[in-house]
């Protein structure tokens, strides 16, 4: 197959130069003492000569002279001080490096486990945040902190080293100085005691020292810097797209089991892989969840894959009926070129009855090499069940042997009247029953029983393994093969449909929320769906965080969950750094709450938050996986309600921007005409030379007045207006007279009022209206403006209140030019103004302020056309309870 | 005492407004100002003027307080001037003793009115014993009322009512200060059962109730008995 550069990669390549990340040089030692402290700060003082920006971000001078002497003229960021319970511990302040924003920092000893309630678990992890803000860093390691060397550190010196950093780090460095020291010198400085060993640990380091394992140690280093460099050497081919030397791509695939081995394993599997530099999968084959699966292993399972993703594998959990049959599915659909399996543990007896893994992968591997890695047994505990569980092997072969002992008091019972060869079904019953119920193991057991017991209690002569007629071995070699083949079907049967079961289950959960997700409208259903599922299917409880301002808010949560202000900046973190955080992750993993951001192609829209329910529980990798799954999933839903909610925000702004220009077209006009009137009256009488004679003047200043009094009817309208969208507007209910209501209103409006005929028409027995007074009065005041303005002049007015069911109405009727037929309804709009062309002025809000006044009363307004010609306007406002 | 012209305060903040009622009032009253509720009664303790117009919205102390501190001590009529918003206040302000309101914007005749209707009610108590407006006759020492030549039939608490608004004639009585006048203390909340009283006294005495020429209601804050003569 030919091998080009594939453009994708060169333009990732291309852009990680130009995103401006810092670039990270680390100062490789093989042990403590060689110097790696000092020749960091020796560079730093070159770098510092050339003018660049150093500060030192965190030192550990062990109290050496020549080393302290180094730090003068070095700039030093005071240390962070944590409170963890009482006790006062000083880290790296990461976030005064980040405000300080310098070109380079000093940070010593990059595998440090940082105190907790830090917020990333290790140093590196700080490293990282300050590489990603685009500062560069000087940092100092022990080739023993090397994640994929710790084992074989630990076999040459005997010391297991806890404090790890992932491979991926030292490949990540743009550039690698090793501080190499020969060991004889070492030790003499060790000697001198020039090494800082701590008092504690004197007596292990001592051990440590010694002359076989520095060697060992500076080899290794020595050959991790060698393969760095001849990563670097393809890498530079692979920019220059040199193809000629392109290796043929290895990838590798690693089986685990629950073995405590499975961690060498792997890191072993990561060594081969760097040599070979090939991709590589870890992967755990789940035949079914067998009973025999106890939570120890599922959980140290879990832990291989987190360390096998940490190593830079693709971890994955597959299904399958066997486990050769799934690692060749999975291999061939990833073009794997070697599998990497451990060296069987178990007893080889029992390898003749299962048959051994190893064996059936070899023999089916065809073109697939197979590496197989050995255990040192005496290095590891064995995993002990910690309680005795129902569940538990024993239990169950028990069990079936009690099933072929019953099987063998029915046949003692029956065996003076049947014949044995029709005996042996019963046991055939037992084998079944303990395959279906009891696993494979079991019915194995039960098959191998039953014909011992067949041939011991049913077949003469009795209670000796003696036969005396031999075509009952048929008998037996028959019992035992269907004893096996039913016992293998039964349970693969059963495997699958268990494996079957789990599958569907997480299928029909995800596709119940997505079609809960497609019936919901708004962010908020979209958002509570989410939350309802997400708790009901991992048993957890779940908050979702959305962006506001640059930051998350809380948005919403299960009931009984309020995440508090910690969660909220776990929350944020993820939200800022688009990577999971909290429990379960490396970043502030002490947090109470696992943090996914919810990311979809168009970004981050939110963070979603799982909090256990119970303390203690931890999601398994499939769990993990689903909950993958679900946030994929909640994520575009979120995004498409907030699209849906903004494209709504739009409308709304265009309709208010549109209302507001008909306001503005509307109200301006209405308030200038009066003005000029009235500044116009005011501005003739100020020059007045006497020229103008009295009768004009007093017309002249009667109109200003006029327009004057119209000016105050709008501004109130205006403001009644503001009031009653502000919510401000407050109903009194009062028992009010009817005849009272109109008679006010009339009252008011006298002096316009004067030359037109009133016809008031109310029976004497109308009840009272449960109204607000003066409300009431200003829509009538409203409604007789309008008859007035749309009718002609002498035209008469008639108004008409009376009981209609439990509701008064109150009707306004004119003799003028009527409302056209599509206009009834919208001239309660706001700004609807019927269009006319005679002169009559109005903002279209009198009828809208009726409205809210009379819907505020929960009462109802309407306009009908007059039998006649006019109009007819009708307002329903409740009646008041008889007193 | 009845030759003197007549003292009046204005107060307002509005140096406009001031301005209009100083120059509208000059002419026929003697005018004093102030600005602020404290000035006011600093003022009404050292000048006595005969009558105050006060404006509701002041800064600091506001003019339902200030009505409050002088009733404390004088008599001297208020009418308060005030903007529709200010229902709640003017109500409170009639009900701590002010003797009459006027809703800005109002006019120069309107204020004019007020000013001498409220300027007659504090001379001393010589309410005629037969009102008459209209077509309308109270003869107040023999309890009569008359439409036109016509005797109307009025239940006690009716006439109550109307002797009543007889007594202060062109002056707004809030529903309060009504029920106290009429049914005591103890029902100073039952509007209801005013209007219902004012409804019928209307149909009595009003040739058209649904446009009555009598009794004129405020809305939000009372009733007012209009006096034409």
């Amino acid at each position: 197959m030919e091998r080009r550069p594939d453009p994708e990669a060169l333009l990732a390549q291309a852009q990680a130069e130009e995103r401006g990340r810092g670039k990270l040089k680390i100062f490789l030692g093989y042990a403590a003492g060689v110097g790696k402290t000092f020749a960091m700060l020796e560079a730093s003082h070159q770098r510092l000569r050339e003018g660049v920006d150093v500060v030192v971000g965190y030192i550990e001078t062990h109290k050496r002279a020549e080393t302290e002497s180094m730090l003068a003229g070095l700039d030093v960021l005071p240390r962070a001080s944590i409170d963890y319970r009482g006790i006062k511990l000083t880290e790296m302040d990461v976030d005064a490096i980040l405000r300080r924003h310098p070109e380079l920092v000093l940070v010593d000893e990059m595998a440090h486990t940082n105190a907790p309630g830090v917020r990333h678990a290790k140093r590196y992890q700080d490293i990282e945040e300050i590489l990603d803000a685009g500062i560069d860093v000087y940092t100092t390691l022990n080739i023993q902190h090397l994640e994929s060397l710790n084992d074989a550190v630990a076999q040459v010196t005997g010391v297991i080293v806890h404090e790890t950093v992932p491979d991926s780090v030292i490949d990540e460095a743009s550039d690698i100085e090793v501080i190499d020291l020969p060991p004889e010198e070492l030790l003499v400085r060790l000697k001198e005691g020039k090494v800082y060993i701590p008092d504690q640990a004197a007596r292990a380091i001592q051990e440590f020292f010694r002359q076989g394992n520095l060697t060992a140690l500076r080899e290794m280093s020595l050959r991790r810097a060698a393969e760095r460099v001849d990563d670097q050497m393809r890498s530079y081919m692979r920019t220059r797209a040199i193809p000629s030397v392109w290796p043929a791509s290895e990838r590798l695939l690693v089986c685990i089991s629950p073995s405590p081995h499975a961690e060498k394993i792997v890191r072993a599997a990561r060594r081969l892989a760097d040599e070979l530099n090939a991709d590589w999968f870890v992967v755990y084959v789940e035949v079914a969840t067998r009973p025999e699966l106890n939570p120890n292993h599922r959980a140290r399972i879990d832990q291989t894959l987190h360390l096998a993703e940490s190593l830079g594998a693709k971890a994955r959990t597959i299904a399958g009926r066997s486990i050769p049959e799934a690692v060749f599915n999975y291999a061939h659909k990833h073009n794997i070129t070697k599998i990497v399996v451990g060296k069987p543990l178990r007893p080889r007896w029992r390898e003749w009855f299962s048959g051994s893994v190893v064996d059936q992968l070899v023999y089916a591997s065809g073109d697939i090499d197979i590496y197989v890695i050995g255990a040192n047994l005496e290095s590891v505990q064995p995993l002990v069940s910690p309680a005795w569980r129902p569940h538990r092997p024993a239990l169950r072969y028990a069990l079936s042997l009690g099933l072929v002992g019953l099987a063998t008091l029915v046949g003692l019972l029956f065996r003076a009247h049947i014949e044995p060869t029709n005996l042996v079904m019963i046991y055939l019953a037992a084998v079944v029953i303990s395959a279906v119920y009891l696993g494979r193991g079991p019915s194995l057991l039960a098959a191998i029983a039953g014909v011992l017991a067949f041939d011991i209690f049913l077949v003469p002569p009795y209670y000796t393994f003696a036969v005396s007629d031999t075509q009952y071995v048929v008998t037996f070699f028959v019992l035992l093969t269907i004893g096996l083949v039913v016992s293998t079907l039964t349970g693969r049967v059963r495997e699958q449909a268990e494996a079957a079961v789990q599958g569907e289950a997480r299928a029909t959960a995800l596709y119940s929320l997505s079609r809960d997700l497609a019936s919901a409208t708004n962010l908020e259903q979209v958002v509570n769906t989410i939350i309802m599922h997400i708790s009901e299917v991992f048993g957890r409880d779940v908050a979702i965080f959305l962006p506001k301002d640059g930051q998350v808010a809380t948005f919403a949560h299960s009931s009984g969950y309020v995440p508090d202000e910690n969660e909220l900046a776990v929350a944020n973190w993820a939200f800022q750094h688009d990577q999971p955080a909290g429990r379960g992750t490396d970043t502030l993993p002490a947090a109470s709450v696992r943090c996914h951001p919810l990311k979809t192609g168009g970004g981050i829209v939110g963070v979603l938050g799982v909090h256990p329910s119970q303390a203690g529980s931890a999601l398994t990798l499939e769990q993990r996986q689903s909950l993958l799954g679900f946030a994929d999933q909640a994520a575009l839903s979120i995004e498409r309600a907030m699209l849906a909610e903004q494209a709504k925000q739009a409308e709304l702004l265009a309709a208010a921007d549109k209302l507001q220009t008909a306001l503005l077209n509307s109200i301006s006009h209405d308030l200038r005409t009066p003005l000029v009137a009235i500044t116009g009256t005011l501005s003739t009488l100020e020059q007045d030379d006497q020229h103008l004679d009295a009768a004009t003047q007093r017309s002249l200043i009667h109109t200003a007045r006029e327009e004057a009094d119209r000016l105050n009817r709008l501004v109130g309208n205006l403001l009644d207006m503001t009031r009653i969208e502000a919510g401000a507007m407050k109903v009194k209910l009062e028992a009010c007279d009817v005849e009272d209501l109109v008679g006010t209103a009339i009252g008011q409006m006298e002096e316009r009022l004067e030359g037109r005929t009133i016809s008031v028409n109310i029976p004497a027995d109308t009840p009272m209206a449960r109204v607000d007074f003066v409300l009431i009065v200003h829509v009538l005041n409203n409604l007789l403006d309008n008859a007035l303005k749309y009718s002609p002049k002498d035209s008469p007015l008639e108004i008409q209140g009376r009981r209609a069911q439990n509701e008064i109405q109150i009707t306004v009727m004119d003799r003028g030019i009527g409302i056209p037929r599509d206009d009834l309804q919208k001239v309660f709009d706001k700004f609807h103004r019927v269009q006319r062309p005679e002169q009559v002025t109005g903002t279209g809000l009198g009828l809208s302020i009726c409205r809210g006044i009379v819907e505020a009363h929960g009462g109802r307004i309407w306009a009908e056309e007059r039998r006649g010609g006019g109009t007819c306007v009708t307002i329903a406002v409740p009646m008041a309870e008889p007193q | 005492m009845s030759e003197r012209v007549p003292r009046i305060l204005i107060v307002d903040d509005e140096r406009p407004i001031l301005r209009f009622l100083s120059a509208s009032l000059g002419a026929q009253y003697e005018i004093s100002e102030a600005a602020t509720g404290e000035d006011a009664i600093q003022a009404v303790a050292s000048e006595h003027p005969d009558l105050m117009i006060l404006d509701l919205g002041l800064p600091g102390m506001d003019g339902v307080e200030v009505t409050r501190r002088l009733r404390e001590w004088t008599d001297m009529p208020i009418i308060i001037v005030s903007v529709r918003e200010q229902e709640s206040d003017k109500v409170a302000a009639l009900d701590a003793g002010a003797n009459d309101y006027l809703t800005k914007p109002f006019g120069a005749g309107e204020l004019m009115a007020r000013i001498r209707v409220a300027l007659r009610h504090t001379a001393p108590v010589e309410v005629d014993a037969v009102f008459q407006s209209g077509d309308l006759t109270v003869d107040l020492a023999r309890r009569v009322v008359l439409l036109g030549s016509q005797e109307v039939d009025l239940t006690p608490k009716e006439y109550d009512i109307l002797r009543t608004l007889i007594q202060h004639a062109g002056k707004v009585l809030t529903h309060r200060q009504l029920l106290r006048a009429v049914w005591g203390t103890a029902y100073e909340s039952e509007t209801h059962m005013l209007r219902v009283n004012v409804s019928n006294l209307r149909r009595k005495i009003e040739t058209e109730p649904a446009k009555p020429q009598h009794i004129i209601t405020e809305p939000g804050v009372g009733y007012r008995l209009r006096d034409n003569r």
